[in-house]
């Protein structure tokens, strides 16, 4: 088929946007799971799309392509762009734009019959005109009635159409704000595009832009949530690369605003507990049967959070329950550590030992995700415990490591 | 469905083509202008021919079109639940805003059907009335281009008084604040919204005119990265926001390059050492150092 620039599926644009953006290292040998020619059309598809921030180097493997977004210095998200792609047919576009002109220009709903005549009319100017059939206008109809465009009144036997009412937008202020920092933001971004050019007056940090292209599956599972549905969903395993199957019940979606993840909380229950999903990894969702006892396993996942530090609901060694804690020390002018250690912490407590210490203290499934955070207080942690002895072994152990990679404690960089 | 030709850069793009065709007849050059600002880089090749053609019957060929009306599209559901979701964020009161009545609309999603787990518990107040009143006149001074008068807490807790004129307002997920960024009367000035004791409209914008601009502390630091215990992935994910460049050096060793504001390095020492032994920093020297003192007082804490 010959090339253009929109797609039909997004799965395979979304695997090539990932290791573009977030990775960026592979040359086209690399991209061994998809034929040289698919390569080919997806980058210069990525290309045509977002062609300011895609940069280029050669290596002796190859020429490497990658995208490279300060998305400091940019206030829309450049990867809600992709999301703008679907193709489409001449009669799609056509009819699409012919159908609206017909429905605004009337007051009154009308049948099948007489917007298809009408149609014809629009088209009639043409020296050969397109024909559209019934059958194709109500196909279309009928889809654009269950995106909320149109809407129905039946009269005996026949289903009459009119245009929806046009909603008044937010402001763009609140769309320009939202649709960058609000789930799905996409949409806030495909409402602005049918407003008018305005100059942008907010700028984001810490502002993780890769979950845009998760957009369609974080949608699927709040619908699934708010009808409080079974699902089955297809994930991948990227370094197996294969894809399992999983029934579920979603609870809840964590987002971190630290590494740009986002997991579906969610109840298996043919392991009859709550785990996390890597919401990348998802590549569909299918809606199932209504589940009864929704409710409950959202209150059990409640229940849990105190104890959550990230989004693991198990510990590693099989215990019920893991504890850790560890001791810092600030200097007299340095009393914004303690402020720190307030302000950061997810879960356990915090407790001012004296005027220069202070202790952190938690009950976690898993303490393992806490090792992280520990570590940006290298420099002051003058004590640390953890109830899993081989986590404690290997973080004192890591620290060692750091002091001989750059050469401390007598030891040569390595 | 989000993946939908109604939500296409063509369509918003033919769209804007049959307002222009209405309004008068479009020409070749006027046709493209608007296929180059709305729609991709190689958009050009297909909506002009397919416009031209007949393939899209639209346009007749002395470039007016057989729409008559300007073309709008009703609001999706979708779009109405996105906006009835939003509705419930408490950081829509900091707007100015009619609140949409969006009757039977239910919204896509509630305050309780996600969490984000790690932002800091010290965020804005955006329920506080003086900081809404706050942040509606900054946001009006940036729209209308007037200086304020500002009396804030700096980061030692001591009361400084500035007149800035404010330029954007900079919103940090992981931290949950406002930052405004401005000229001040000699240099760039940053205030964070949620330390502003008080804000007016100054009458005096002479000194904050003559202000010249201080050109962004650009800084790079470059690191290599063993791929243990996937550590690459939760890297460059970590990493995703920055301006970088990530290469393979051998096996599962990589160079990675970030560039970064000089106002952020002591934040991005604390997150490289969040990494561990995963990451060891190559240069410049000078960031080498900062790694190596906070280690070197940590041999000093006796763990």
């Amino acid at each position: 088929m010959a090339y253009t620039e929109l797609v039909k599926n997004f799965n395979r644009i979304r695997d090539y946007m990932r290791e573009f953006y977030v990775y960026g290292f592979k040359s086209r040998d690399e991209f061994t799971r998809k034929s040289a020619r698919s390569y080919d059309d997806e980058r210069r598809r990525l290309e045509s799309w977002l062609g300011d921030y895609m940069q280029f180097r050669h290596t002796p493997e190859g020429k490497q392509v990658f995208l490279s977004v300060d998305s400091r210095t940019s206030s829309h998200n450049p990867l809600y762009k992709a999301w703008k792609t679907k193709s489409f047919t001449d009669g799609d576009i056509t009819l699409h734009f012919i159908l609206l002109d017909v429905m605004s220009t009337s007051e009154r709903a009308m049948s099948i019959k007489e917007i298809t005549k009408k149609v014809d009319e629009y088209l009639s100017v043409f020296t050969q005109p397109r024909l559209f059939d019934e059958s194709t206008v109500r196909k279309k109809l009928k889809e654009y009635a269950s995106e909320g465009i149109f809407i129905t009144e039946k009269r005996g036997k026949t289903l009459y159409y009119k245009k929806s009412e046009d909603e008044d937008f937010y402001s763009t202020d609140i769309l320009d704000f939202f649709s960058e920092v609000s789930p799905c933001g996409v949409i806030g971004s495909f409402l602005l595009d049918q407003m008018d050019r305005h100059k942008d007056y907010f700028v984001f940090k810490h502002h993780y832009i890769t979950g845009a292209i998760d957009s369609e599956i974080v949608c699927r599972l709040f619908q699934a949530m708010h009808e409080k549905r079974n699902i089955m969903m297809k994930s991948t395993n990227r370094h197996k690369n294969h894809i399992s199957e999983n029934q579920a019940i979603p609870l809840q979606i964590l987002i971190s605003v630290q590494s740009g993840r986002q997991h579906l909380m969610a109840y298996m229950p043919k392991f009859k507990r709550i785990s996390a999903f890597r919401i990348d990894n998802i590549v569909s969702v299918e809606f199932g049967e209504v589940c009864s006892h929704f409710n409950i396993l959202r209150e059990r996942l409640k229940d849990m959070r105190p104890h959550m530090w990230g989004v693991s609901t198990q510990s590693r060694l099989s215990q019920r329950i893991e504890y850790v804690e560890f001791t810092v020390r600030y200097e007299d002018n340095e009393q914004h550590i303690h402020h720190r250690l307030e302000r950061e912490k997810r879960c356990g407590t915090v407790k001012k030992i004296d005027d220069n210490t202070s202790l952190f203290t938690a009950e976690i499934y898993d303490s393992s995700e806490l090792i992280p955070w520990i570590r940006t207080f290298i420099c002051r942690i003058t004590d640390i415990r953890f109830s899993n002895s081989t986590l404690e072994a290997q973080f004192k152990y890591d620290i060692k490591k750091m002091y001989t990679l750059y050469g401390l404690e007598g030891g040569e960089a390595s | 469905m989000i993946f939908s030709e109604l939500y296409s850069a063509y369509y918003n793009t033919v769209a804007k083509i049959l307002k222009t065709a209405i309004e008068h007849p479009i020409e070749e050059r006027g046709l493209r202008k608007i296929i180059e600002e709305h729609a991709f880089g190689e958009s050009i090749l297909n909506i002009d021919p397919c416009l031209a053609k007949g393939k899209w019957q639209l346009l007749k060929p002395d470039g007016t079109t057989i729409i008559k009306n300007v073309p709008t599209m009703p609001t999706t559901t979708i779009q109405k639940q996105w906006m009835k979701a939003i509705s419930l964020d408490k950081r829509i009161q900091l707007f100015q805003y009619k609140p949409m009545e969006l009757k039977n609309v239910e919204p896509l999603f509630t305050p309780e059907d996600y969490d984000i787990f790690d932002q800091y518990s010290d965020g804005d107040n955006y329920t506080d009335g003086t900081y809404i009143k706050n942040f509606r006149l900054v946001l009006d001074a940036i729209k209308n281009q007037y200086p304020l008068s500002i009396d804030t807490y700096n980061h030692k807790g001591k009361t400084i008084h500035m007149d800035i004129l404010p330029k954007h307002l900079e919103y940090s997920e992981k931290e949950d604040k406002f930052r405004m960024f401005g000229h001040g009367q000699h240099f760039v000035r940053t205030v964070n919204l949620g330390r502003i004791i008080n804000c007016e409209r100054s009458a005096d914008n002479h000194s904050i005119q003559s202000c010249y601009k201080i050109p962004p502390r650009n800084r790079r630091v470059v690191f290599e990265l063993v791929d243990e215990r996937n550590a690459l992935e939760r890297v460059l994910l970590h990493f995703a926001h920055f301006e970088k460049q990530a290469e393979k050096i051998e096996g599962c060793r990589y160079k990675i390059t970030i560039n970064y504001d000089k106002d952020d390095e002591t934040e991005l020492v604390i997150r490289i050492l969040s990494f561990g032994p995963m990451i060891k920093i190559t240069a410049p020297e000078h960031f080498v150092n900062l790694i190596k003192e906070r280690l070197i007082k940590q041999m000093s804490c006796g763990l």
